[in-house]
C-alpha cells in the first residue's frame, strides 16, 4: 500500500510482541516509525536497527504510557523531528492476572492506567495536531477478552472493553475532521504475554479456536496496516476482531 | 491590526461567515453555525495567531465573539 509512504506513525509499546510486528509492517510500507518502550531498551534498539535496514526512518523513545507527561513529551519530540504525526497505534498493554477474589487494588490500577488511561494519554496528546492537519488514523489494540471476558482477567477485560467505548465516542467526535479511530481486537497471539500460559492451558485454548492455532503477530499487524491506509477511510468507530474464529 | 479586528478576521475565515454577522454578542454555536469542534479549532487558531496558550478551562468559557475579544485583550494585557 504505497499511500503509507512518507507517513509518520507512533506505535506505543513497540519494542515487543504485537507492537513490534506493527512497527515493522508499517516501516516496510514506507512509514517513518517511532516506537515507545517502558523498560526494554535493548529490544527497542533492535526494532530501530531492523527498521533502518528497510530504508525507513525509525526512532525509539522511552515512555510510560500511564503518564500523561510522557505521552506529551513523545508527541512533542516526534513533531520536532518529523514535523507531523499521521498514525497513532495505541498498543502498549500489560496483564496482572488474578481471580477477582485475589486481585489487589494495585493489580487493577496498574492495568487500567497503562492499558486504558494510556490510550487517553497518547490520543489526547496527538489529537489537536491531527485536527489541525485534517488527517489522522488512530488504531487502538484491544482484545477479544474485552468482548467475551476471561476468568482471571477482570482488570484486563475492563481495560480493553473501555478502549472500545473510548474509540466509538472519539470516532464520532472527529469523523468530520477526516480522522478515523478504530479498534483491532486480537484473539490469542504468539507473544510473551501468551508464553506465560502452561501446556494444559494452551491445549485447552487450541481446542476452543476454530483455526486450531494462535495468531502470529504479523497477522494482527496486517489488519492495522489496512486501517492505517487510506483504503479504509470510510471505516471508523469499528472493532475488527482477528481471532481465528474464536468469537464467531 | 488591533486585537478586535484580528479576532474577527480569524472567525470570518475559520467559520466561513460574513463579517457583518461577527458581532460581540454572536455565539459561535448558536449564531455562527459552529459545531463544538469548530470552537476548539478557533481557540487553537487564536493560540497560533497571538502566540499564547489558552488552558482548557479558559477555552470552555469562550462562547461568543465578545468573550474571545475580551479574553484575548486581557491575556495580552490590553484590557
Amino acid at each position: 500500500m504505497s499511500d503509507l509512504k512518507g507517513k509518520v506513525a507512533i506505535v506505543t509499546g513497540g519494542s515487543r510482541g504485537i507492537g513490534r510486528a506493527i512497527a515493522k509492517v508499517l516501516a516496510l510500507s514506507g512509514c517513518s516509525v517511532v516506537i515507545t518502550y517502558k523498560s526494554s531498551v535493548q529490544q527497542a534498539q533492535e526494532v530501530v536497527d531492523e527498521i533502518s535496514k528497510f530504508d525507513s526512518k525509525a526512532m525509539a523513545i522511552q515512555a510510560d504510557s500511564a503518564r500523561f507527561e510522557d505521552a506529551q513529551r513523545v508527541v512533542d519530540e516526534v513533531l520536532k523531528n518529523f514535523g507531523k504525526i499521521d498514525i497513532l497505534i495505541n498498543n502498549a498493554g500489560i496483564t496482572r492476572d488474578n481471580l477477582l477474589l485475589r486481585m489487589s487494588e494495585s493489580d487493577w490500577d496498574d492495568v487500567i492506567e497503562t492499558n486504558l488511561k494510556g490510550v487517553f494519554n497518547f490520543t489526547k496528546a496527538v489529537i489537536k495536531h491531527m485536527i489541525s492537519q485534517r488527517y489522522g488514523k488512530i488504531i487502538n489494540i484491544a482484545s477479544v477478552v474485552g468482548l467475551i471476558g476471561n476468568p482471571g482477567q477482570a482488570n484486563y477485560a475492563a481495560s480493553k472493553a473501555g478502549i472500545i467505548g473510548f474509540t466509538k465516542a472519539l470516532a464520532k467526535e472527529v469523523a468530520s475532521r477526516n480522522i478515523q479511530v478504530n479498534v483491532v481486537a486480537p484473539g490469542y497471539v504468539e507473544t510473551e504475554m501468551t508464553e506465560k500460559l502452561n501446556e494444559e492451558q494452551k491445549k485447552r485454548l487450541f481446542e476452543m479456536i476454530p483455526a486450531k492455532r494462535i495468531a502470529k503477530p504479523e497477522e494482527i499487524a496486517y489488519v492495522v496496516k489496512f486501517l492505517a491506509s487510506s483504503e479504509s477511510d470510510y471505516i471508523t468507530g469499528q472493532v475488527i476482531v482477528v481471532d481465528g474464529g474464536l468469537t464467531a | 491590526m488591533d486585537i478586535e479586528a484580528k479576532v474577527k478576521q480569524i472567525i470570518v475565515n475559520k467559520l466561513n461567515v460574513s463579517e457583518d454577522k461577527v458581532v460581540p454578542e454572536a455565539s459561535f454555536i448558536n449564531d455562527l453555525g459552529a459545531d463544538s469542534l469548530d470552537t476548539v479549532e478557533l481557540v487553537m487558531e487564536f493560540e497560533k495567531e497571538f502566540g499564547i496558550q489558552v488552558p482548557d478551562e479558559d477555552a470552555e468559557k469562550i462562547r461568543t465573539v465578545g468573550d474571545a475579544i475580551n479574553y484575548l485583550k486581557q491575556k495580552l494585557g490590553q484590557a
